[in-house]
């Protein structure tokens, strides 16, 4: 760690020993009000509520601590039970998802013990901090010209101008200790309330088996509606199509004899109806699985693709071998529809994509040099992808500052396909 | 003329068979696999191969790289690729080595034989053939070449179809004199010195697909 990063660093612990230090004040009132929800809640009608908002105050107490903790690098998952359903919202349903959630009595433990360590643990920092502002600042040497008995660090009382003085490489060095020690004890306090805030080994398993519900959901969904299409256009084109070029040859064999000519063009009508046909089969194929996508893997399917894009798109590439087909298909369509997105909004001039593997976690990167400006929340193109690489618990991450580049970046941890035989 | 012909489809490698066979070609070996195809493309040393892109054992590219290898080793050896689809960026590979005698087409074309055949003869005749597709797909993504007026972009684009100066001159409605004349403009356009025609022809189509 570079001299710069390390001040850094250390500021920050500073102040999040500061903030921390005074939330923690928060927690005995917290606390309070919790017990109070407790007692009240056999209380018919107001008691439920009064434990709800109770509740939700111990909730809000501990994900905040959880931010700051996963901010400063100690991550903490939230371990809740996902709420029932708010349409069969009954009292008895809801006091039991708050009593039984062991994650409701390990907040409440964490309330106070969090408190005590984060407060001793943050006053160490902020007594030493103080104390080093006030001997940088000259603080001795000011209270000593005007006369008031001072005293700092190994002079006690300060007895003349020079000692006074000497505060000043004293404070420095008080500061430098601070600037260490601060990121080590804000990650001794974080990992203390780890211990309680974190989901247990069952917590996290239901929470994993929530998000495989969710995505799994997600996946049957799209799985469906992608079949539905398929049938609707089979339905309505090859097929129909293909019904019209046996009609048109059956008429034309009545009229072979009778009207050469009449069915020499009804041949050239069901050949030029069969071409069609074909045309819709393609772009269907196209659809389900690109056929590139078969022959040169992802790389050479992303390569075809980005030569027939109207942007110039460098395609760079770093795979061992190729991916598991299912994930294969998944990663290629997320690219197909960030590229498409990105020459639809963003103006670019350049674009590229880079794929990479490594331990286990596919990489995919699109980027570009447009406008920029890109929202998450807006727009159906990001959901998409999301709900694609959800199934693989892939994530989706985008960067787009206004004025650009916008960068897309996009991982899965997957496996490889060993090659084929 | 001898041909040797890759299809692992019996119907179509049979049908492509006796379609040649009425034209009056001769059609020296059809392999149904890839490994069987380049030792066919060095032994035969056909005037002419017909290539499907995908073959088995794996299915994927395995016919276009056969004949992008053969090629290597007999250069300019006449290769007709037929695919279910068409993929730009596979006729830019098989164009790399500009020396023409290349086509690529959809298996869809087939249907209009005569077309096809005509396609066959000018693929062997070293010039070029490309599916209308695929010059539509890479037309579309960019500005056209530079100063080409359209139609002289039109005339570019039936000449990398694979048609003759005839033919050229029946779509377009014009006397084949016209014609020559706007692929002089062409080759002034796009910098080509005066030189074997068919020669000049392939370089054209070659810079109209590498656009």
């Amino acid at each position: 760690m570079t001299l710069g990063n390390r001040i850094r660093t250390g500021l920050s612990a500073i102040a999040d020993s500061f903030l921390v230090t005074g939330l923690a004040g928060l927690n005995v009132p917290v606390l309070a009000v919790w017990l109070t929800g407790l007692v009240l809640c056999p209380v018919p009608v107001l008691g439920t509520d009064l434990l709800n908002v109770a509740t939700s105050v111990v909730r809000w107490r501990a994900n905040l601590e959880r931010r700051l903790a996963t901010r400063a690098g100690v991550p903490i998952r939230r371990p809740y039970h996902p709420p029932p359903d708010r349409r069969e919202l009954g009292t008895r349903r809801w006091l039991r998802w708050i009593i039984t959630d062991p994650a409701t009595w390990r907040d409440m433990a964490w309330l106070l013990p969090g408190a005590l360590i984060t407060t001793a643990l943050g006053l160490v920092v902020l007594a030493l901090t103080g104390y080093g502002i006030a001997g940088v600042t000259l603080l001795p040497l000011w209270l000593y010209i005007s006369n008031l008995w001072f005293g700092y660090g190994l002079y006690w009382p300060t007895g003349n101008h020079e000692e006074a003085w000497l505060a000043l490489p004293q404070g420095l060095l008080l500061l430098a200790i601070a600037l260490v020690v601060a990121p080590l004890l804000r990650r001794t306090a974080f990992k203390f309330t780890r211990l309680f805030l974190a989901p247990t080994a069952a917590a996290e398993l239901r929470l994993r088996v929530a998000h495989l519900t969710l995505t799994r959901a997600d996946a049957n969904d799209a799985q469906a509606a992608e079949l539905r299409r398929i049938e609707r256009d089979l339905h309505d084109g090859a097929q129909a199509r293909m019904v019209s070029v046996g009609m048109t040859i059956g008429l034309a064999e009545r009229l072979v004899r009778r009207d050469p000519a009449a069915a020499l063009k009804l041949l050239a009508e069901a050949r030029a109806s069969s071409t069609t046909a074909l045309a819709e089969l393609r772009d269907l194929v196209r659809g389900i699985h690109p056929p590139a996508l078969a022959e040169r893997g992802l790389e050479g399917a992303v390569r075809a693709l980005a030569v027939s894009l109207p942007v110039r798109t460098d395609v760079t590439s770093q795979l061992p071998s190729r991916l598991d087909t299912p994930v294969e298909s998944a990663v290629y369509f997320a690219i197909a529809e960030a590229l498409a997105n990105m020459s639809r909004h963003s103006r670019a001039g350049s674009a590229w994509v880079t794929i990479e593997y490594a331990d286990g976690t596919l990489v995919a990167q699109v980027g570009d040099d447009g406008v920029g400006g890109a929202d998450a929340t807006r727009g159906t193109g990001l959901h998409g992808i999301e709900r694609r690489l959800g199934a693989f618990d892939g994530t989706v991450a985008i960067s787009s500052p206004p004025g650009g580049p916008t960068v897309l970046t996009m991982e899965v941890p997957c496996g490889l396909s060993s090659p084929r035989t | 003329m001898r041909v040797v012909i890759a299809e692992d489809l019996t119907l179509l490698r049979d049908g492509l068979t006796r379609l040649l066979k009425a034209f009056d070609f001769d059609v020296v070996e059809a392999v149904d696999n890839g490994p069987a195809l380049l030792p066919a493309l060095l032994d035969h040393r056909p005037d002419v191969a017909i290539v499907d892109v995908r073959l088995p054992p794996t299915y994927t590219d395995e016919g276009l790289k056969a004949a992008i290898a053969a090629r290597a080793v007999i250069p300019g050896l006449p290769v007709l690729v037929l695919s279910q689809h068409v993929e730009p960026l596979y006729a830019r590979e098989l164009l790399t080595d500009s020396r023409g005698a290349v086509g690529y087409l959809l298996k869809d074309r087939i249907s209009d034989v005569e077309q096809f055949v005509q396609a066959v003869q000018q693929v062997a005749a070293g010039g070029t053939a490309f599916d209308p597709e695929v010059v539509t797909r890479l037309l579309a993504r960019r500005e056209p070449l530079a100063g080409l007026s359209p139609r002289e972009t039109d005339v570019l684009r039936h000449i990398a179809e694979g048609r003759s100066n005839a033919a050229i001159a029946a779509r377009l409605f014009i006397t084949e004199k016209v014609v020559s004349k706007y692929i002089n403009n062409i080759f002034t356009k796009l910098g080509m010195p005066p030189s074997d025609d068919d020669n000049r022809r392939v370089l054209a189509v070659l810079k109209f697909l590498d656009a």
